[in-house]
Parts: structure tokens; sequence; C-alpha cells
């Protein structure tokens, strides 16, 4: 049996949290204040997660920029490579938030959606 | 020259969630002035998410939480909202003087203001680094800007000076555009972010961080080259010999924020010593008459939730106030934050008969963990909280109901026990 | 950029020197072009100093650096109304705080009354106390009524601004690299943009007067760079700290340690003097701020530490000879106005007329029909009435955009000073005529705000934008168009 400390990251409150392994896999955790805690510590020592927020290029849009989040967490070894093709991604304006920007990120089940809507100036 | 009810300096979560509050409680005529091209302020270049987990009860993005402050005030006739439109003066019969390049200059009275502009970054200036002074140092919210709006990058090798929310957030995401951060310093023993952010922004990436460690000079003459680095003793002084260089094109701060109070200070509101914002009592009255505020611009916080919470107030009374609806206060308690919590808003209780509950927002003066809060009046113990955890950077919020402030006279202290 | 090859004149720096010869020289039917070799003005010396309008009684009898000062002190009190030009004449104090300075100011008084000063006099504690309430370490000071704050920068940019209005040229940018000379005269200078044909050439060069008077063939002086640092407060915490400028009692290095208020309502502390050997280190260092803080606590024990919002160092241009290098040198065609360090700030008109008087003895000097000497007054948003504010919003709808919060500066202002003759190119420039950038956020809201104007303006990528010299762009682009 082996224990590991760990920081929730699922929200500003960052519960210190100690997870049991067994036979390398998981067995219990103490130390959340809720259920998403108890998630994120499975999930970090089997297969660890994060949310991605990035911009993409967008066009006739007040800004250039659109922010753009995650609609769920993706594969921590991934969010280098998603943010890297983010980065070449234009749209135009007008987008409202939540609108789908990627669908299926790199195969990866989940969506890239707006941050944010953004009218087109030039209408 | 317009009358409105409630004036509102600042259109960014404070002001909006100021703005909304104001319209449920009764104002007719709300008027607010925001000095960028559009509503939402600061929070339109976080656009990282984590916001809105107390005031929506949903994670959100800073541009998806303006967006939510934004369309509960949106296509209301009682709302007015003006951008691009600098407000240059407050004076203390509520006159506020403003421009933009449409109307020009105009004033318009309140009934009441709320101040909601907001806070500032410090910048090296502030910690008198040495130096050249070359292209390169920005502060970190300047250069979140660019990157996240603009679409231009500070820099690509990168050397972050604090390690607050603001520093570690732009590590991520000058790593995430693809620029290397070479190290983040913090002067203090321990990082002043969130631990969350810890992990994902510094741990993910990589990306050392030297605690107890500071700049002592900038390198480069014409572009930041490289940055020297050396350990703090515990007075946070420079010991030598542990000096050594960082290469680097860019060096970001994120060394701490100042309440934006030159218009309120203009106007001859009072400023309260170590927030640097307004005094103000429960209601956020300052002690201006019918001149109100709330958010960062009393006291810097890491939860938008928080300020819009303070906000909410604010734009209560004001609103009522402006109706007439204000129940007077018949009772002063002067409130005094003591043993370990070093700041603490309201700094004044103005109650009513029988009370008012009351929202506390402290600071605590150092990290500690299985603490106990209490709240004092003349050697009683009026309420005591339980904290696992408290941390500089973190605010503390306490709620006191109603009966419990019916209890109390001139003074009461909030700290916590003694261990 | 065009500009002439073929000249009468060619000044070499665009510091307050360069530009007031430049000025003085443009009242002559002459053809003059100032050469800069940064990319805007008034970016060496000029742009880092204490800013003061000496009285004039430091410098020994005699000196130039005691006429020129008197001189010009004098010229820039109606200089200001024709250039409208950044001066408060504030009046300067030097503090004694014992016996022996007491006894010091005697001889400062007596020297200023046979350099000429007007209405010098000793005031007691009591007298100083009631000018400036702060100086409680005074036993007396020296009263100065003639001295006063500068806004140097603008002063330099008016000078140029002047000249360039009665037909002289600026070209910035633009490095000497050497000489031509025929029959030991200078003929041609040589620079970064090509050869100019000159007849006289004018050696304003600061810190670099040494190197440039080297290309000439006149190796008669040198020039030692000797830093001073200074540091800057905001001016909601400090403007009503001292109303002069307060010195200490001088030493033989420099005028000591001073307090004072610019002309914007900031406090500074400063300068230190330590000679150095680079010519381009102006960096702050930590004992240089330690030094300077514990010079001014001699005469303000109470300083606003926490509300300081910059640093900053200058190098004054020092030379072997102890006094101003003005006149013609060894080489005929080739003047200097060289190792002008304090109080060149105030001497800069008067040591113009004194080239001027130079260039004559070279070649024929005829005045200029039409000389224009007024420039039309720099609307400045923040200084206007309510109805002037309107009025200007009604005719450039950019003056009621503000950009720069902490000094209320608007685009109109920031879109002028770069449209204006010798208009700004970088930031810093922007800064330097306009206010944006300088106030307590020193640019962190507006700085960007200002590249990205500079840009539009110029027609020229936001990547390309400097800040100040050639090297120093301040953003990357994110990505390919």
């Amino acid at each position: 049996m082996e224990t590991k400390v760990m920081n929730c990251i699922m929200c500003p409150m960052g519960c210190e949290m100690t997870v049991t392994l067994e036979n390398g896999k998981f067995a219990a955790v103490t130390g959340n204040s809720c259920p998403r805690g108890a998630r994120y510590a499975e999930s970090e020592v089997t297969d660890p997660r994060r949310m991605l927020t990035t911009t993409v290029r967008i066009k006739g849009g007040l800004l250039p920029l659109l922010p753009v989040v995650s609609a769920d967490v993706l594969p921590k070894g991934k969010i280098a490579d998603c943010a890297a093709y983010l980065r070449n991604v234009v749209v135009e304006a007008p987008v409202q938030a939540g609108d789908v920007i990627v669908p299926d990120i790199l195969g990866l089940g989940v969506d890239i959606v707006a941050s944010r809507a953004m009218e087109n100036v030039n209408d | 020259m317009e009358l409105y009810d409630v004036v509102i300096v600042g259109g960014g979560p404070g002001g909006l969630s100021a703005a909304y509050s104001a319209y449920r409680n009764g104002a007719k005529k709300i008027l607010v002035i925001e000095r960028d091209r559009e509503l939402g302020g600061i929070l339109q270049q976080c656009i990282h998410n984590g916001f809105g987990l107390h005031h929506f009860k949903e994670e959100l993005t800073g541009p998806g939480y303006a967006g939510r402050c934004i369309a509960l005030i949106q296509d209301k006739p009682e709302i007015r909202t003006l951008t691009d439109t600098m407000v240059l003066s407050v004076s203390k019969d509520k006159k506020v003087t403003a421009v933009n390049p449409e109307r020009g200059l105009f004033t318009v009275q309140g009934k009441t203001v709320i101040l909601t502009m907001g806070c500032r970054e410090r910048t090296r200036g502030a910690i008198r680094t040495a130096g050249e002074r070359p292209a390169g140092v920005f502060t970190a919210g300047a250069a979140q800007r660019m990157v996240n709006m603009e679409g231009y990058l500070p820099g690509k090798k990168i050397v972050i000076l604090g390690s607050g929310d603001i520093g570690l957030i732009m590590a991520r995401r000058m790593s995430l555009e693809g620029c290397k951060v070479q190290a983040v310093c913090e002067i203090c023993p321990y990082s002043n972010g969130l631990t969350r952010n810890m992990v994902q922004c510094l741990y993910d990436f990589d990306i050392p961080l030297y605690l107890s460690h500071t700049i002592l000079k900038i390198k480069g003459r014409d572009r930041v080259e490289g940055v020297t680095v050396a350990k703090v003793d515990e007075k946070m002084q420079p010991v030598p010999g542990t000096e050594f260089d960082i290469e680097c094109d860019t060096l970001l701060l994120s060394v701490g924020l100042i309440p934006e109070n030159e218009l309120s200070m203009a106007a001859g509101v009072e400023i309260a010593p170590f927030t640097n914002g307004p005094r103000v009592d429960q209601r956020r009255q300052t002690n201006l008459p019918g001149i109100y505020a709330a958010g960062n611009v009393v006291h810097v916080h890491d939860l938008v939730d928080f300020v819009s919470d303070e906000a909410e107030i604010a734009g209560k009374f004001a609103a009522l106030e402006a109706q007439g609806n204000l129940v007077p206060a018949v009772n002063t308690v002067e409130v005094s934050p003591v043993n370990g919590i070093r700041t603490c808003v309201p700094q004044v209780l103005h109650l009513p008969e029988g009370g008012e509950p009351v929202r506390l927002f402290m600071r605590a003066g150092a990290p500690d963990r299985k603490v106990t809060l209490e709240v004092k009046c003349g050697g009683e113990v009026l309420v005591k909280k339980i904290l696992p955890v408290v941390k500089p950077s973190e605010m503390i919020t306490l709620d006191i109901p109603a009966a419990k402030t019916a209890l109390m006279h001139d003074k009461i202290t909030v700290g916590l026990q003694a261990k | 950029m065009d500009f002439f090859k073929e000249t009468d004149v060619v000044v070499i720096g665009g510091g307050i020197v360069g530009t007031a010869i430049l000025r003085e020289l443009s009242k002559y039917d002459l053809r003059c072009l100032l050469v800069e070799k940064e990319p805007d003005v008034a970016v060496g010396t000029t742009k880092a100093n204490s800013a003061i309008c000496h009285a004039g009684f430091d410098a020994p009898t005699g000196t130039w650096k005691q006429k020129t000062n008197v001189r010009g002190n004098a010229l820039y009190h109606q200089l200001q109304e024709e250039l409208d030009l950044d001066i408060k004449w504030t009046g300067s104090l030097v503090v004694a705080t014992n016996d022996e300075e007491i006894k010091h100011l005697q001889v400062l008084l007596e020297r200023g009354r046979a350099n000429g000063v007007p209405g010098l006099e000793i005031l007691s504690r009591e007298e100083v106390l009631a000018k400036e309430p702060n100086l409680v370490t005074a036993q007396a000071a020296l009263w100065a009524p003639t001295a006063g704050v500068m806004w140097p920068f603008g002063c330099a940019v008016a000078f140029a601004q002047c000249a360039v209005q009665n037909g002289a040229q600026v070209i910035c940018d633009c490095a000497v690299t050497g000489f031509v000379k025929e029959d030991g005269a200078v003929t041609v200078v040589n620079t970064t943009n090509g050869a100019i044909q000159a007849k006289v050439v004018v050696n304003a060069a600061g810190v670099y007067a040494e190197e440039i008077a080297k290309l000439a063939g006149d190796d008669s002086f040198t020039i030692t760079p000797r830093k001073g640092e200074y540091i800057l407060f905001d001016k909601m915490a400090a403007s009503s700290l001292v109303y002069s400028a307060i010195f200490p009692c001088p030493n033989e290095k420099s005028k000591g340690i001073m307090v004072c208020t610019t002309t914007h309502g900031n406090t500074f502390i400063g300068p230190n003097a330590n000679e150095q050997a680079s010519k381009e280190d102006t960096s702050v260092t930590p004992g240089g701020m330690n030094e300077v803080i514990a010079g001014a606590r001699k005469l303000i024990p109470n300083l606003p530490m926490g509300a300081s919002i910059t640093e900053f160092a200058g190098l004054r241009a020092v030379s072997s000879t102890g006094d101003f290098i003005l006149g013609a040198s060894g080489v005929p065609g080739f003047i200097n106005a060289a190792g002008i360090q304090s109080p060149g700030l105030a001497a800069a008109p008067a040591i113009a007329e004194v080239v001027a008087e130079a260039v004559g003895r070279e070649m024929y000097l005829r005045k200029k029909t039409g000389w224009n000497g007024r420039l039309p007054k720099k609307p400045a948003f923040n200084r206007m009435t309510a109805s002037e504010k309107q009025k200007m919003i009604e005719k450039n709808k950019l003056y009621g955009r503000v950009i720069c919060r902490c000094e209320t500066v608007t685009e109109g202002e920031i879109v002028d000073a770069i449209h204006q003759p010798v208009g700004a190119c970088t930031v810093d420039g922007v800064k330097r005529r306009t206010r944006a950038g300088m106030g307590r956020c020193q640019g962190g809201f507006c700085g960007p705000r200002v590249t990205q104007i500079l840009a539009r303006e110029l027609g020229i990528p936001v990547e390309k934008v400097l800040k100040e010299r050639q090297g120093s762009e301040l953003f990357y682009k994110k990505f390919e168009e």
C-alpha cells in the first residue's frame, strides 16, 4: 500500500488530499471536500487530465483573438499539442459563447468552445 | 444635467454586479461608465477558467464570467452603459464628469455613486529593481492583454517575478504559446498563488519556482538580455554570494496590485491603511454620504466571485438610498483586525435598530492551519469559525447574523484565537 | 528620408545643446542640419537629469559655466512664452544644516552676486520653514528666486521644432562615422546615412563629444561620464513635500543630492555622482539608490519611499578642463559645444549664442527675414478648462479618448505628437512629448495602446515599434499573417 499527497485543482479551495494506492491502483482518498475532488484524485493517479484555455484567431471581430476553452478535461500529455493546433485555427465572427470552435480536438473526444461572444464589427 | 439613481464608475465585474443588484433593488435609472472599449473589465483578458464557482455555481472562464454579468444587465431599460468613456472626476455632491469621443465632456448627477474602478499592477519602479530600462519588462497584466486580446507576445524567453496568481497564470499562458518560461522567482518563502495554479501552471510545465529569491538586476540596455537573481534572508534582503544569472528576453512582473483610488481621493473619500482602498461600512458606503465602493477598488480580492458579492451589497444599499428606503443606522461600531488578521473590510459598521447581517472579508498575515477565527466585542466572543487553512493570498469570509450584530457596541475585534 | 547633403552647418547631437544651437542658427540664412544617432532627439543626458534651470551662483566667476548659465536663465524667462515651454519658476534653496555649511552659504552668496545672479538672499531657519515646512533639518538657506524647474525633453523638442519651422533639418538614426578634411579643415561629415558636405561642424555630442572631436582631429580634451541616479515619486503621494528646488550644500563633484518637484508635480530625489568608464551604462544600482535615499533624507527625513514609481540614471558629460568647452577648436571648421554638464540645461540657449558667434567667425551670417520664433501652443488636455476640452473634442474626436489614465493623456495628443515636426516615433518619444506613461502605472495600461497607435500612425507593424533605441522592439508577432 502506498499513499500520495496532492492538492486538488478542481476549484480554488485547493484541498490537500491523501490518495491511497493498492498495487499501483487507486483505492481511497481523504481530505477532499466534494465529490469532484475524489474524481480528480482518482484521475490524477491513473489518467491525469486538465482543462485547456487558449485563443484562436478570429476575423471580423472587435478583437483579433477569440478565447476558447475545452468543454471537458483533456489528457494532460496532449495539452501542448492541442494548444499548438489551436494557434493555427481561424474563425469568422460572429461567434456566440459556447459555440463549438473545434469539435473533437485531435480525436480526443472533447470539443473546444468559444468562451465569449464576439459580434462581427463589419455587419 | 441628467439625474441617475445610481452612477457606477467602472464596468468590470464589480460595476456590473452592482448595477444588476441596484436594478433588483428597485433603482430605476442606473448608469455604468466603462473606460475600455467593452464591458467586463480585466476579466476579458483572463481567459483561463476557475471563475464563478461561488457566485454562479459553475466554473467559468474570465470572459465567460464577464459575459454572464453583461447578460444580466443587458436589454434592461433601467440600466444604461457607456463604454470608451473615462471618468475624470467624482465630486462630493455626486456629480460625475466623464469624457468620450462621441459626447465629449459631460457631467451627470447621481443620487448615489458606486466606485468600482478596480486595481492596477505594481511596477518595476515600485520595487526599485536595479539595471537599465530596456524593452521587455512588462507587468504580467499588460502582457496578458497583449497575448490574449491583441495577438502579440511580449517575448520568447520569459522570467516571471512574483508567484501570485497572475504570475502563475502567465507562466502557463506563455508556455502554451510556445514560449520558454525560464523561472518564477518569489521573494516570500511561500507562493502567493492558489494551490491549483501552482500545480497546473508550474508543475505541469516543469517551470522552476525559486522561493525566497528576488531579481537584483535587469540586464540589457535596449532589450532585456537576462536577470540576476539572488536568495533573500528572513528580512527579504539579498544574501551576498547567492547571485546567479538567468537568460531571458522578457521579465514579467506580478508583484502586487494597488486599488485605483485617484478618483476617490480627489473626491475626498477616506482611504484606509493596509487595504489602500476606501474605508467602508457593511453597506459599502464610504465616509462620503451616498458614495459607495466595492470590489478591488476597496481591497484586492483573489476571487472575482467575492467582488460580485461585495458589489451586490453596494448596489443594493445605493439603490435603497436613492429611493429613500435606507434604514437609518443608530449604532456605529469600529472593526479592528487583530492577532493574525491583517485587514478586514468593512472597517466600520453602521447598524440599524435590531442589527443587520454583515459579511466580513479578511486577509491573514501569514499562512497557518487549523485556526479559529473570533469576533469579539467587549471581551465577549460573538462569532467563531474554524478555518482549516489560512493564507495571506486567500480571502477569508465570515457571515455575522443580524441578531449578533445587535449585540455590538463601540468596537469589535476580529482575530485568530491564540493556539 | 531626404535631407540636405550640402550644408552650411552640421550640428552633431540632438540633446538640449544641439537643438538650442540649431534653433539659434536657424535665425540666419544658412542650410543647417542636425544629426542624431538615436531614433529621437533628447535621449541622452537631456532625458535623465535634474531638470533645473539653475540661477547661476555655483560656477566660478568668469567661466563659461557661469556666463552661459546666468544668461541662459534670463533667456528662458523669455523663451518660455515664445516656445510654450514648461518651466516652473520655483526658485531654489541651498540648505545649510550646520555652522560650517552656513559659512559656505555666504561664499555662494558672494559668488552669486559677482556672477550677476539677481535676488539672492540668505534665509533664516524660520524663513526657510515658512517657504518649505518639510525642511526640518535646515538651519539656514540660500534663496535664489530666479531658479526654476523645467521639462527638459519638451525644451529640446521645442528648440528642434522651432529650428525646423525656420528651415533647418533634423535627421535621426544618423550616426557620425568620420570626417573628410581639406587643407586641415573639416569639409564633409560621414554618417551612417551617407556623406554630408559642411562648411562648419558643431560638436554637441554629449558624452561622445570626445570621440567626435578625435574623429575630427581635435584631441585637446576628454569627456568622463559621471552617472547620476534618481528616484521619482507618485504625484498623489508626494506633491506637497517640497515646492522649490532644494539642494544641500554643494561639494566639489556636484551640487549634491536634491529634493525637487517636477513641472508636473512628481517629487524626485537625486542625483548621486559616480564617475565610470562606460558611456553607455545608465543602469541604476542598489548602492546608488541607497546613496540617493540617504542623501535626500538629510534634507527631508520623512520620504514617501513606498510611493516611488520609477528610478533612472543619466550620464553627465564631464570635461577634462573643468569648464564647458565652447567655440572654435584647433581644427578649422570644427566648433565644440562639449563637456556640457550641469548647468547645461539652463545654459543651453546662451551656449547656442556663443556657438552662433563662433560660426559667424567662420562664415558670413545674415539674419533671415521672416524668422518665426514662436511655436503654437501644445494642447495638453489635462491642463485645459472644461470649455477648452469640449472645443478640442469637437474639433478632433480623438481628444475625447483618454489613453494614459494616470496622466489623462488623450489619443489626440498622442497622434499630434507623432505627426508634429520632429515628431515622436518611439514609445518613450511619445512619453517625453505627452507624458503618456509617465504616471504611477508607468505605462502598464497605456504602453501597449501607445505602441499600437504608433504602429497605426507610422504605418509600421506593432512588432517594429521601438521603446527607445534601435533594438528596443517591444512585442513579437504571435502568428504569421
